[in-house]
């Protein structure tokens, strides 16, 4: 499969109170289409930085980035914005979905913000996915922790995203809860042929993955392929 | 690269969309939205009202302004016309009136009052157009054909007289006839300086009072059957008419200075109203900034979606533009109907009957006024959406966006540029405006360095070893998402604004007093006849008064300045004089010492003249001086009485003005004017109010000619004068206070979801409600009162200044009034700080913490 993603030596360092703080450092590494992989670590070794650059959410200070043969670090935030919009999905561990606006009007935003009509139809479409098709015209605050995690998720894949980036998408979440989003999570993106890039502590979401990276310090520990077909740990590119 | 590329911009969200994501956003908002707004309602409804008022008696004006003289054309001059000018004044026209007035005595001797009034002797049917308002209606025209008069009806109100009563003026007396309500062009802030009484003038021989020493004013009123032509007629008689020295007035003339007069006032209000509306777009400002930071993750999750950094911007200036939008709509139509009352509130000042009607321009006007203001002080907060970065959804950044962002010097340029400009529009007069910005800005930094001042001093010198709900309570107004500067600045101007119009009336009213205290005089009597001064000195005496003498007054007129006169003065237009000072008549007198009023500034004084061919040098007062350039050796060229007389000056003087004493802008030496036909002025002290008016029924009963004027009439005068100018402001200073108040409670519960939050954790740590009342409590009092203290202290600074300069009199502050309003405002702070928190403090932790 052709790389959906390739990072090439790229770091992230923070000027702080006159010191300097290298964040990720020198990181490579190329995740192929429709794969799966998750990324783990301790706190503080660099995840959900990595997430935020492979996302266009931020820049990087240094190497580069191609997403979907788009180079992130040569565009504005503007257009980094475009991308987000047209090839990303986005699943957080405090689901962020906008509180003023009902189940259904949070997943129509993706849509919306490509110019599409009549979303009305899809956004129904996957919130009957996610089981949600009784809840539509809830508020983020009448909806349960489990339940706001499903709107999230309808609305990632409302945009049919090449990518989809997780950020600890059952960290908020019940055990028994958080089992069913994973299914969920899984089973919706199999469907739809997503590649998925999730970051988490969470040891068993993270086996569910073909491909585990594990970094620490700013860099990768090990890079790791976990389905049958692919036992062999990869050497990171650094 | 496909057509999805982000190279190739596709159409994206249409703008609908944005106006979709607003109203969806404003959802759960509006009302917190609304309160934002609501703090400019007042100002726009202010400006609105002012703004009507002015269309609606720009109208009345246009279609009254004939009434407003009475003729088509009134000609007024203060001496005789000559034999030409007669003839050609009594050759216009179809039908003509003629008037005579002059200040006089007016004696009630059923009550034994005496006043000092302005008389008009009237000959003819004055006024063609309107009518003279009377009680009874009919005594408008009945006057004229008996021994009666028309008086003021305040003053018959005051004297308790009735119709059908006597009144003395000079040597006759007169039947009431009636009340006078309005005459063409009086206002009832003339009435109350000079009351009006109207009688015939076939009689004013009789009174004996068309001798007088002082200015007779003479008019003539002129009513065409044809009145297209006058405009012409007039331009092409103006030459003649200057020359002689006429004051011509028309119906066009009347109608431009009347606009012109009330332009003024609209215009000086509408800077009042103004200065309301700045105080709330603070309140705007502060509660979109506050809004701001709570929708960073709102936004960042919008730009995580794909919003562009506009979109987001769009997104919220739409929300702030459309209830901007709503406030303004709101407070228009305040305004429209506030506007019926000020006519009423200003009913003193305006020489017309103002018929209310809604202004559509005035709205329109104060809608935009209020839609540009509401986003312009909204943007400040409003352009750090740009630095606001979808990474807020994986962190929380909790650095100020706005203290980022370069582009909100930007912003406070075009604030500064839109006050200046509509400051500029309203003053039509650019330093004016220039001043005005500048006072605003001085006064907001002021009153913003103390709040920040304050809130450094609390953190740095924090009392540590105060009890607990001290701390907390002192502690809120420097902890982040304080209200400490949005409350100090808008309650510190309203009180500023209240305790300056407190002062400034205190300041007037003092210095008027002033000028009698101790043992100056407080009693003038002018228009003396040569033989009736010692007749008048010995009654004086007679009443246990000190009576040393008179002042000799003789009327002259300045022909001449060196070579320059009031024909080279008018067609010279870079000649830096004033017209007035050849066309205005003066009192001047001779003696050979100078008063305790006056010093000599530069030259020498010289008071008695050699005779034969030696100069004559007279002294000028200083100021008069200065503004005319006129210097010591220059030749001044006088006119006493048809008599030429060259005198070179011999020295400038500094007059005290502010004394109960005659005081006079030139003065000869002794041996010049003797000769000169004169009347005297006589000055002295009555010391309490039973004295004065017995003299003055003495006076008024032997010496009827005799005009009166004591303190106790100018304080009076100025008191009445002062409450009728001050209840304006006032009224207008009260937009002021309320936007204040309005922005004050909008902060308060603003800060309130602010405050709510840790209100809920103490209660749930275990805080009684009376402790979280008392944090609150002090935060309030803590800032009501240095909001206060600001206020009053920027009032004494300002009062103090225009006490110092412009009324150059000492500033002693009405320290209890400042007491009051101090009092008042930390009660008013207070009271709706606690009102407010009861909402936190009367509910279960639990099912406020499930709201939020």
């Amino acid at each position: 499969m052709p790389p959906i993603l390739s990072l090439d030596h790229v770091s992230k360092t923070y000027q702080s109170a006159g010191h300097r703080l290298t964040v990720l450092d020198a990181v490579s590494l190329t995740v192929e289409e429709g794969s799966t992989l998750a990324v783990v670590g301790p706190s503080g070794s660099g995840k959900t930085t990595l997430l935020g650059l492979c996302a266009g959410l931020d820049n990087a200070t240094e190497g580069r980035i191609e997403l979907n043969g788009v180079r992130l670090d040569t565009l504005d935030e503007d257009a980094r914005a475009r991308v987000r919009n047209l090839y990303i999905g986005f699943i957080f561990q405090n689901f962020q979905l906008l509180p003023t606006l009902t189940a259904l009007e949070n997943v129509m935003v993706p849509m919306e913000l490509r110019g599409e009509r009549q979303v009305w139809n899809r956004a129904l479409e996957l919130l009957d996915k996610v089981g949600l098709s009784e809840r539509v015209h809830h508020y983020p605050s009448q909806l349960s922790g489990g339940e706001q995690q499903r709107v999230s998720l309808a609305r990632a894949f409302s945009n049919k995203p090449r990518i989809l980036f997780a950020d600890e998408p059952t960290g908020n979440l019940d055990t028994e809860t958080s089992a069913r989003i994973e299914a969920l999570l899984f089973s919706l993106n199999q469907e739809a042929g997503t590649t998925l890039i999730v970051v988490t502590h969470n040891v068993e979401l993270a086996a569910r993955t073909g491909r585990i990276i594990r970094l620490k310090g700013g860099r990768i520990l090990s890079d790791e392929r976990t389905t049958p077909d692919c036992q062999q740990p990869i050497p990171p590119r650094t | 690269m496909n057509s999805d590329s982000p190279s190739h911009p596709r159409p994206g969200a249409p703008v609908a969309w944005l106006f979709k994501m607003a109203w969806r956003e404003s959802r759960r908002n509006r009302s917190r939205l609304f309160l934002f707004v609501s703090s400019i309602i007042l100002g726009i409804a202010a400006l609105v009202s002012i703004y009507s008022l002015g269309e609606n008696l720009q109208r009345e004006v246009d279609l009254q302004a004939a009434e407003l003289i009475g003729a088509d054309i009134a000609i007024n001059s203060n001496r005789d016309l000559s034999p030409d000018m007669q003839r050609l004044v009594d050759s216009l026209g179809d039908r003509q009136s003629s008037q005579r007035s002059f200040p006089s005595m007016a004696y009630f001797p059923a009550g034994g009052h005496v006043r000092l009034v302005q008389v008009r002797a009237l000959e003819g049917e004055f006024p063609y157009y309107g009518r003279l308002q009377t009680e009874p209606a009919e005594a408008g025209a009945s006057f004229r054909n008996h021994q009666a008069a028309l008086v003021d009806k305040s003053l018959l109100e005051r004297f308790q007289a009735h119709v059908g009563d006597t009144l003395r003026l000079g040597a006759l007396g007169f039947r009431i006839e009636g009340a006078l309500i309005a005459a063409p062009g009086q206002t009832g802030l003339t009435a109350a300086v000079a009351p009006l009484v109207y009688f015939p003038m076939r009689y004013l021989a009789a009174t004996g009072l068309d001798q007088k020493g002082s200015r007779i004013g003479q008019s003539r009123f002129i009513k065409f059957d044809q009145t297209a032509d006058i405009p012409e007629l007039v331009k092409g008689l103006e030459p003649r008419f200057e020359k002689e020295l006429l004051d011509v007035d028309t119906v066009e003339s009347q109608k431009e200075q009347t606009a012109r007069s009330f332009g003024d006032l609209t215009r000086f209000l509408s800077l009042v109203g103004f200065i309301a509306l700045l105080l709330g777009c603070i309140g705007v400002a502060s509660a979109v900034h506050i809004l701001i930071r709570e929708r960073i993750a709102t936004i960042a999750v919008l730009r995580c979606l794909g919003a562009t950094a506009l979109q987001a911007f769009l997104i919220q200036l739409i929300q702030i533009a459309t209830v901007g939008l709503l406030g303004s709509a709101i407070g228009a139509g305040l305004g429209t109907a506030l506007q019926q009352g000020m006519p009423l509130l200003l009913k003193d000042f305006l020489p017309v009957q103002v018929q209310s009607r809604i202004s559509w321009p005035s709205i329109g006007q104060g809608m935009l006024t209020g839609l540009l203001v509401s986003i312009l002080f909204a943007l400040a907060p409003l352009v750090s959406i740009r630095n606001i970065s979808p990474l807020h959804t994986l962190r929380v950044d909790r650095s100020d966006l706005a203290q980022k962002d370069k582009l909100r010097w930007l912003v406070y340029l075009l604030i500064a540029a839109f006050i200046l400009g509509f400051s500029a529009l309203q003053l039509k007069a650019w330093n004016k405006a220039v001043f005005f910005t500048l006072g605003v800005g001085a006064a907001f930094l002021l009153l913003s360095g103390t709040a920040i001042g304050l809130m450094r001093a609390v953190r740095r010198f924090f009392p540590n070893a105060w009890p607990y709900v001290w701390r907390q309570g002192l502690a809120n107004l420097y902890r982040p998402n304080n209200q400490t500067a949005v409350i100090i600045l808008s309650v510190g101007l309203g009180t500023a604004l209240i305790c300056t119009i407190i002062f400034i009336r205190g300041i007037l009213l003092e210095r008027v007093s002033l000028s009698a205290s101790g043992n100056q005089p407080n009693m003038v009597l002018f228009d003396i006849r040569s033989t009736q001064r010692e007749p008048l000195l010995a009654l004086a005496r007679s009443h246990g008064l000190p009576a040393t003498g008179t002042v000799p007054i003789v009327t002259v007129r300045l022909e001449a300045v060196n070579d320059i006169d009031a024909e080279a003065l008018a067609q010279d237009s870079t000649l830096d004089m004033q017209r007035w000072i050849f066309t205005r008549e003066y009192r001047v007198t001779f003696r050979d010492t100078l008063t305790p009023t006056e010093q000599v500034a530069k030259g020498s004084w010289s008071g008695r003249w050699e005779g034969g061919k030696a100069p004559i040098y007279v002294s000028v007062e200083k100021k008069l001086a200065d503004r005319n350039h006129i210097r010591i050796g220059d030749t001044l060229t006088f006119n006493v009485q048809g008599m030429r007389l060259q005198t070179l000056v011999g020295s400038l003087r500094k007059v005290e003005w502010n004394r109960v004493q005659t005081n006079f802008f030139v003065v000869f030496p002794v041996g010049v004017l003797e000769k000169a036909p004169q009347f005297h002025v006589f000055v002295t002290r009555v010391p309490d109010a039973p004295r004065s008016a017995a003299f003055q029924q003495a006076v008024v009963r032997d010496f009827p000619n005799i005009s009166v004027i004591d303190l106790g009439l100018v304080l009076s005068v100025v008191d009445t004068l002062l409450e009728k100018i001050s209840m304006v402001i006032r009224f207008m200073a009260m937009f002021c206070l309320c936007t204040g108040i309005v922005v004050l409670i909008a902060s308060v519960m603003i800060s309130r979801y602010q405050r709510m939050r840790e209100s809920v954790l103490l209660r749930t740590l275990g805080a009684h409600r009376r402790q979280v009342l008392a944090i609150n409590g002090l935060e309030y009092l803590f800032l009501g009162g240095l909001a206060a203290f600001a206020g009053v202290l920027i009032s004494m600074a300002g009062s103090w200044t225009l006490a110092h300069f412009v009324f150059e009199t000492t500033f002693r502050p009405d320290l209890l009034a400042a007491a009051e309003a101090f009092t008042a405002v930390c009660a008013l702070t207070v009271g709706i700080g606690l009102a407010n928190s009861r909402f936190v403090v009367n509910r279960p932790p639990l099912e406020i913490l499930r709201e939020d």
